[in-house]
């Protein structure tokens, strides 16, 4: 019989079968709820804990992380979420393009001078608690590029990084030992001290009067936020 | 190279041209040519700094040199030096080279901007980094620093210990500065230098008039990583070859590194085995295949936000490719592979595996990609992006000094590996993929189809490999362990990069690296031709193009 034809005859009943869940579920939690972990918890629905491991175990099983690629390692980055590697197994995988609605940012690259003050930003405009991790050698010292008259050396300089995965790109593999070493850390509570940076930003007005302020003051307003980068000091 | 004493020059003009064109370039020119220089790939005329825009439009115009590849600029212990790369896109082997030398205290040259629209990035970076000035450009800023960035980074007494100061302010309409106003009718609109549609760091400066866009500027240098200052303190013969690989990172570091390989085996006449050649062009064009894939995948993420399907398919293609590139070069991404002379090792052991897994993805790629024709460029939604968006037409691209699928999509016959053949390529059996719709569906069909004919090659190369001789196997030739080329040795080299033409200028200063290192970055002259191409037209489609240039910021940044 065709489906688009009217049904003619009702065999069963139509009672409405209110009586059948417990009947169906039966002892217990239902089945499809459950898991090693309520098998662990064995009779009693309940567990004890404090709040702030709660939320730490919370917050390191869900990490949303910040889509931003800056260089090479961002397409190392991208093979990490796509297929094969797949971040999301470990609750990691859902890139938000906003810093608003971020948790975890990978710093992917080279930072430059030009970029400092931006990524600065990007960093300031996500929410406590914010994590980071350092992808590559360029995010720990410049990396092949330590030398350049125009590159940072190292994300830390500028915003502080709880992970840091070495190489020049880091494989997949090691992109997702970082971060499961990060959510490891965020499940103990730990992450790095946010301290002062050698590189902040600051207003044009506040810095001291040396050569090179005289010299830009008519360029720039005395409320314009701007970086300061002293390159005799880098490491 | 120096222009020496006025009998050295009388002797250099003397000399026999390589052909009669050389007779009727020096008829074109006359007086204007002050001097003659010889470049390795090009005879060079030393031209008057206001002689600028007069002699290019004539070589464009009379003499066909239609084609302004690159500009070098260059600071001597006594003057400045721009040079001006021409080439002809019916023959890119014919080559020339403009030299126009200023003094070091007024180092002002005319503006080749009015007759080559490709010539205003180029010369606003030989302004941002050496510092030459170029009179009658319409907008000399700096375009890879900071604005307010002291001194000309690659001139010759900048210090590089100083501090700098870099400024985070918000960005001015250019139409019309407060937005916000009750009467005022356009918007200003930042795109980048963080956001997902922009493959990186780029920032498009954006005003939009309604829906449509009024004006583009795209704002770049956010990954400016100074390849050229580290290319000019590494030494020849190992130290430059790993800075390649992360210029176009995406997967088509054998590309670039053939690009140095070229450059430096012409300057230093190295020979390279055949063998080595087979493996080289094979290992390319696998490049080429991974970094074509991505740009499908990231346009139709652009497109229509396809995470999902689309996206993850290119991703498991390129995960094959990277895996084969690893077997062969030890690394997913920056391989450091090619030798100057050669390759670094022959293929992997056991040969028969390698040559298995890499029949067994050149049998599924017709597979795959009919696939991807069927999700993609078959898809209505798509097409209607696509399809007449974005329109480049091929004077307009040649202007701009387009190259690669950016100009193929636009009708006009342009390839390196045909048209100035090195490596491989001229012994084996493929086409150069053009398509004449000029919009972003044609940028995207040409890539799709390129990536066909680079499975053809490749199929080809693993016969040939297959069957080469066990005893005449050499991947390296016999090269010194210090490379010092002659003083004052200039050449200008191009490869067909998986973005375009990727050239590159070495000048040698006798010692063992080079004295000066330029990079012509294809992504770098595509980019300019953003504007053209969206203005106009819908916002959506401005993220089209962009999408359909595949630009990669570290090679537009360098």
């Amino acid at each position: 019989m065709s489906s688009d034809e009217p049904q003619q005859t009702i065999h069963d009943s139509t009672a409405p079968s209110t009586d059948t869940r417990e009947a169906r579920i039966g002892e217990g939690v239902d089945d499809r709820f459950n898991s090693r972990l309520r098998e662990a918890f064995g009779a009693s629905p309940f567990i004890l804990t404090k709040f702030d491991e709660f939320m730490n175990w919370v917050r390191g099983n869900s990490m949303f992380m910040l889509q931003f690629g800056i260089a090479c390692c961002s397409i190392e980055m991208m093979h990490t979420y796509a297929i094969k590697h797949d971040l999301d197994r470990f609750g990691a995988g859902v890139p938000r393009a906003s810093p608003r609605q971020a948790d975890v940012m990978i710093v992917p690259g080279t930072i430059v001078s030009k970029f400092g003050p931006r990524m600065k930003r990007v960093y300031d405009q996500m929410p406590e608690p914010k994590f980071v991790v350092g992808m590559g050698s360029c995010t720990i010292s410049g990396g092949p590029f330590q030398e350049g008259y125009n590159v940072v050396k190292g994300a830390e300089e500028i915003i502080p990084i709880d992970i840091h995965v070495p190489g020049c790109p880091p494989r997949p593999e090691a992109l997702i030992y970082g971060v499961l070493k990060l959510q490891e850390r965020i499940k103990n509570g730990e992450s790095s001290a946010v301290v002062v940076k050698p590189y902040e930003l600051e207003e044009f007005g506040d810095l001291p009067k040396d050569e090179l302020v005289q010299k830009l003051a008519d360029q720039i307003d005395e409320d314009d936020l701007v970086m300061r980068y002293n390159w005799a000091d880098s490491p | 190279m120096s222009t020496g004493t006025e009998s050295e020059v009388e002797s250099e003009l003397t000399q026999p041209a390589s052909g009669a064109d050389e007779a009727e370039l020096e008829a074109l020119l006359g007086d204007r040519a002050i001097a003659r220089e010889e470049h390795l790939n090009a005879p060079g005329f030393v031209i008057n700094p206001n002689d600028v825009q007069a002699v290019l439009s004539d070589l464009r115009d009379e003499a066909g040199y239609d084609h302004l590849s690159c500009v070098t600029a260059q600071q001597y212990e006594d003057r400045y030096e721009s040079i001006y790369h021409l080439k002809k896109f019916a023959d890119p082997t014919d080559e020339l080279s403009i030299v126009v030398p200023t003094t070091t205290e007024n180092p002002v040259s005319q503006s080749a901007e009015p007759v080559f629209r490709t010539a205003d990035w180029h010369e606003r970076e030989a302004y941002d980094l050496i510092g030459v000035e170029y009179e009658g450009h319409p907008d000399l800023r700096r375009i890879l620093l900071p604005e307010t960035w002291q001194g000309h980074p690659l001139s010759g007494d900048y210090d590089q210990e100083k501090p700098q100061l870099v400024t985070l302010t918000e960005h001015q309409n250019p139409i019309q500065p407060d937005h916000r106003e009750a009467d005022s009718d356009t918007m200003f609109l930042n795109i980048g230098p963080h956001h997902p549609a922009t493959h990186g760091v780029l920032h498009v400066e954006t005003v939009l008039d309604g829906e449509t866009v009024a004006d583009v500027e795209p704002d770049i240098g956010y990954l400016h990583r100074c390849e050229e200052q580290m290319c000019q303190s590494g030494t020849y013969r190992h130290q430059i070859m790993p800075y390649p690989d992360r210029w176009d990172y995406v997967s088509a570091g054998l590309l670039n590194e053939w690009a140095y390989a070229r450059a430096i085996e012409d300057l230093a006449d190295v020979e390279v085995p055949e063998y080595a050649q087979v493996i080289r062009t094979m290992g390319a064009e696998l490049c080429r295949i991974a970094s074509h894939m991505l740009a499908l995948g990231t346009f139709a993420l652009d497109v229509y936000g396809e995470f999902t399907a689309t996206f993850m398919y290119t991703f498991r293609d390129r995960e094959v490719i990277q895996d084969l590139l690893e077997d062969l070069t030890g690394q997913r991404m920056m391989f450091n592979y090619f030798r100057v002379g050669g390759v670094a090792w022959d293929l992997p052991e056991p040969r028969e595996e390698f040559f298995a897994q890499a029949r067994d993805f050149l049998d599924e790629l017709p597979a795959k990609v009919a696939e991807y024709h069927d999700l993609i460029t078959g898809n209505e939604i798509f097409q209607t992006r696509c399809i007449d968006t974005g329109v480049l037409e091929p004077d307009v691209a040649k202007s701009y000094g387009c190259t690669g699928p950016v100009v193929r999509g636009s009708g006009v016959d342009y390839d390196l590996r045909r048209d100035d053949p090195y490596g491989y390529y001229d012994q084996l059996d493929w086409d150069v993929i053009t398509r004449d719709g000029c919009d972003n569906y044609a940028r995207v069909l040409c890539r799709m189809e390129e990536v066909e004919e680079s499975a053809k090659i490749i199929e080809q190369c693993l016969d040939l490999l297959e069957e080469w001789p066990e005893d005449e196997r050499d991947v390296q030739a016999n090269v010194p362990r210090t490379l010092k080329p002659d003083a004052d040795t200039e050449i200008y080299r191009a490869v067909e990069g998986a973005k375009g033409e990727l050239g590159i200028y070495i000048r040698s200063d006798g010692t063992d690296k080079p004295g000066r290192f330029k990079i012509r970055s294809p992504c770098f002259s595509n980019l300019q031709a953003l504007a053209e191409m969206s203005e106009g037209e819908y916002i959506p489609d401005l993220i089209a193009s962009l999408g359909s240039l595949d630009i990669v910021l570290g090679e537009v940044d360098r």
